[in-house]
């Protein structure tokens, strides 16, 4: 052999990696634990809501149905009985869009207004404004409660669905205004120079310019207005009458009815019911919610 | 300020005062720029030049004074109603919109009619030469062709006057030349008024008609080019014109003026283009590295002496550094000139190029 077979014999391009070393083991061992500890109240939940009573009464919660039945989320959604109705979590539900649909648009579109003129419109006192806006969120919302009912009496508006949809608004706007204003503040103020000088007005700023670049905070705004309206129950309880409660709340009143045999399958499948729509909209969006979290924090 | 406008000044500035709060950013301002001009403002960071620029175009509200532009008094009008155009550091380009659109938004938010944005964007972009770039999106641009662009929206509008902000502050070394030289080219082709704000005296140098040194919100001089760099007005303008900077010589003048002592040197002042000097207790000389020559032999009141340090070959000249008493001194001279370290030798000074500033106010005498 010549001495470049020498200088060749020793090790050369990428390094081996075993497969299964300590490491990865212990790496993969934790995460394989974490998965199960995690997925596992969803695993009962949705077995057991494919069960009947016979079969739940047996005890074995962790076990698969021997006998698959649809029939507790039939029930759960069209004929669980809260109090005189019996028409399921249905009516909780379509309260629940009407009340999420309005509170959702107007508490973002007010928010990014108020985040964009506390960036680029800047009046005397807006700096004050914004910290006023900024402590309101930290106020907890019990000590809100009452005075709000009595407002809300005032207005004609105690009771119905516009009435939440209003508390919804103003409290989504301080940390919705936080959020608009950090990712409008990281868009450089030039652009907002360069239409000035093509004649673009407070207006045109806005929808032609701004809400263009910011489809991510858009969605961001969108999945946190909606998991927590919709995951609301404190509001929904104190500001509606039954005819309109949420989901949320009808959902606790099937659980919590104390009258005949607890249905577990029943209240398995109500309770995953309710939390459909947020699970969905996080499904959709995952990739956007990070992107436009991320880019929000940047500046502040 | 009652004298009537001339119809030849494209844009009057009087007694324009900017205040942020306490701070007094831009203080009783005048500045006339001639129909046709280009007029660069020059000055080192937070000296007011970006923020007067601000001001012309509407952009920033004034604290007092007026602005005039094209015989209108536009002090309290919106940018868009102020006849300019202007290109900024960072592009500005709409990200969403294409270039076409970009450069048709302000036309289209003027309700100026289709057919004739589409005949303006055209020819915008036959000057620049962007056409094949019409369709794309600013993300799919180099930056050379963004801030063409970004010109393009300014020359559509049709105005008569166009504010640059360092336009070309945010491009490489040979893409700022190759675009400084266009913009002249543009400059002699339209005629018209530019205002042009940078920080880069070689831009300022090449494209100006004339100059504005500004500092602390003050213009410190305002005269064309060569005049700015033989003859500088104060201290300040002479040490930031130029590079390598000035040499420094602090003294003081005696015999009545007609001799510059420094360190036990004489210099004869015969020939200096300023005022009578007047005899000073305390005086400065400036003098440009290409005004002082490297001799061997001592000609009296003509030379200083002087020790070689070291010296920058930078292609076609070098840079010497000497020393002169302990003053640093630095001389331009041709590559092959180059003298070796430690040697000791005179340098002669060229009194006619020369300026010398009072001690006191630091102008120019």
């Amino acid at each position: 052999m010549g001495d470049a077979t020498a200088a060749m014999s020793g090790p050369s391009g990428a390094k081996p990696r075993r497969r299964l070393s300590g490491r990865n083991i212990m790496v993969y061992g934790i995460l394989i634990v974490m998965c199960m500890y995690y997925i596992l109240p969803l695993w009962v939940m949705v077995m057991t809501s494919l069960k009947g009573m016979p079969e739940i009464r047996l005890g074995n919660i962790f076990a698969p149905p021997v006998e698959i039945t649809f029939q507790p989320w039939v029930k759960a959604w069209s004929e669980a009985c809260t109090g005189l109705n019996c028409d399921g979590l249905s009516r909780g539900f379509w309260n629940s869009v009407q009340i999420l649909i309005p509170s959702v648009f107007l508490s973002i579109a007010v928010a990014s207004v108020n985040g964009y003129a506390l960036v680029n419109w800047r009046f005397k006192g807006s700096d004050l404004f914004f910290t006023i806006l900024i402590f309101g969120s930290f106020i907890p919302y019990q000590v809100m409660l009452y005075p709000i009912v009595i407002l809300l009496r005032e207005m004609g508006l105690y009771g119905g669905l516009w009435g939440l949809v209003l508390v919804h608004t103003v409290f989504g706007m301080p940390i919705l205004t936080l959020l608009f204003r950090n990712y409008f503040s990281s868009i450089p103020e030039e652009l907002f120079k360069a239409a000035r000088v093509d004649g673009a007005g407070f207006w045109g700023i806005y929808f032609r310019i701004m809400m263009p670049m910011s489809l991510p905070i858009f969605v961001v705004a969108m999945i946190l207005q909606v998991t927590g309206i919709w995951n609301d129950f404190l509001f929904g309880v104190v500001f509606t009458k039954p005819d309109v409660y949420p989901m949320t709340v009808q959902l606790n009143n099937i659980v919590n009815s104390v009258q005949g045999v607890k249905e577990y399958n029943v209240n398995m499948a109500a309770t995953m019911l309710t939390g459909l729509v947020p699970l969905v909209i996080y499904f959709i969006s995952g990739k956007l919610f990070v992107r436009g979290i991320a880019a929000g924090a940047v500046k502040g | 300020m009652t004298k009537s406008i001339e119809v030849s000044n494209s844009i009057e500035v009087r007694d324009l005062t900017l205040n942020f709060g306490a701070t007094s950013v831009l203080k009783n301002m005048n500045l006339n720029v001639a129909e046709g001009e280009f007029i660069v403002l020059l000055g080192p960071s937070g000296c007011g030049k970006s923020t007067l620029l601000n001001c012309l175009a509407g952009l920033l509200d004034i604290t007092d004074g007026q602005i005039w532009i094209k015989g209108q008094n536009v002090t309290w009008a919106e940018p868009s109603d102020r006849g300019i155009g202007m290109v900024f550091q960072s592009y500005a380009l709409y990200p969403q919109m294409t270039v076409r659109g970009n450069m048709s938004f302000g036309l289209k938010n003027a309700k100026v009619p289709a057919a004739e944005i589409v005949k303006r964007v055209a020819r915008a972009a036959e000057i620049l030469q962007i056409e094949p770039l019409l369709d794309r999106k600013p993300a799919a641009l180099s930056g050379g062709q963004r801030q063409r662009v970004a010109i393009g929206r300014a020359l559509v509008r049709d105005v008569d006057v166009f504010l640059f902000d360092e336009p070309l502050s945010n491009l490489d070394a040979k893409l700022r030349s190759e675009l400084r030289v266009e913009i002249k080219r543009l400059h002699n082709r339209l005629k018209n008024t530019m205002v042009y704000v940078t920080h880069d005296q070689i831009e300022a140098l090449t494209l100006a008609d004339r100059i504005a040194v500004m500092r602390g919100g003050i213009i410190q001089q305002l005269a064309a080019p060569q005049e700015i760099y033989n003859r500088p007005s104060n201290l300040f303008v002479a040490g930031f014109i130029g590079s390598p900077s000035m040499n420094f010589f602090h003294g003081a003048t005696t015999e009545g003026g007609m001799v510059f002592e420094s360190g036990g040197n004489k210099l004869s002042l015969d020939g200096y283009d300023g005022g009578a000097v007047g005899a000073r207790e305390e005086a400065i000389l400036g003098l440009r590295p290409e005004h002082l020559e490297i001799v061997d032999a001592a000609i009296p009141g003509k030379t200083l002496p002087a020790t070689v340090e070291i010296d920058e070959p930078m292609g076609a000249d070098s840079l010497v550094w000497l020393r002169v008493g302990d003053v640093p001194v630095s001389v331009r001279v041709p590559v092959e000139d180059r003298p070796e370290h430690g040697r000791e030798v005179h340098l002669k000074v060229e009194i006619s190029k020369a300026s010398v500033f009072d001690s006191g106010s630091e102008q120019r005498i």
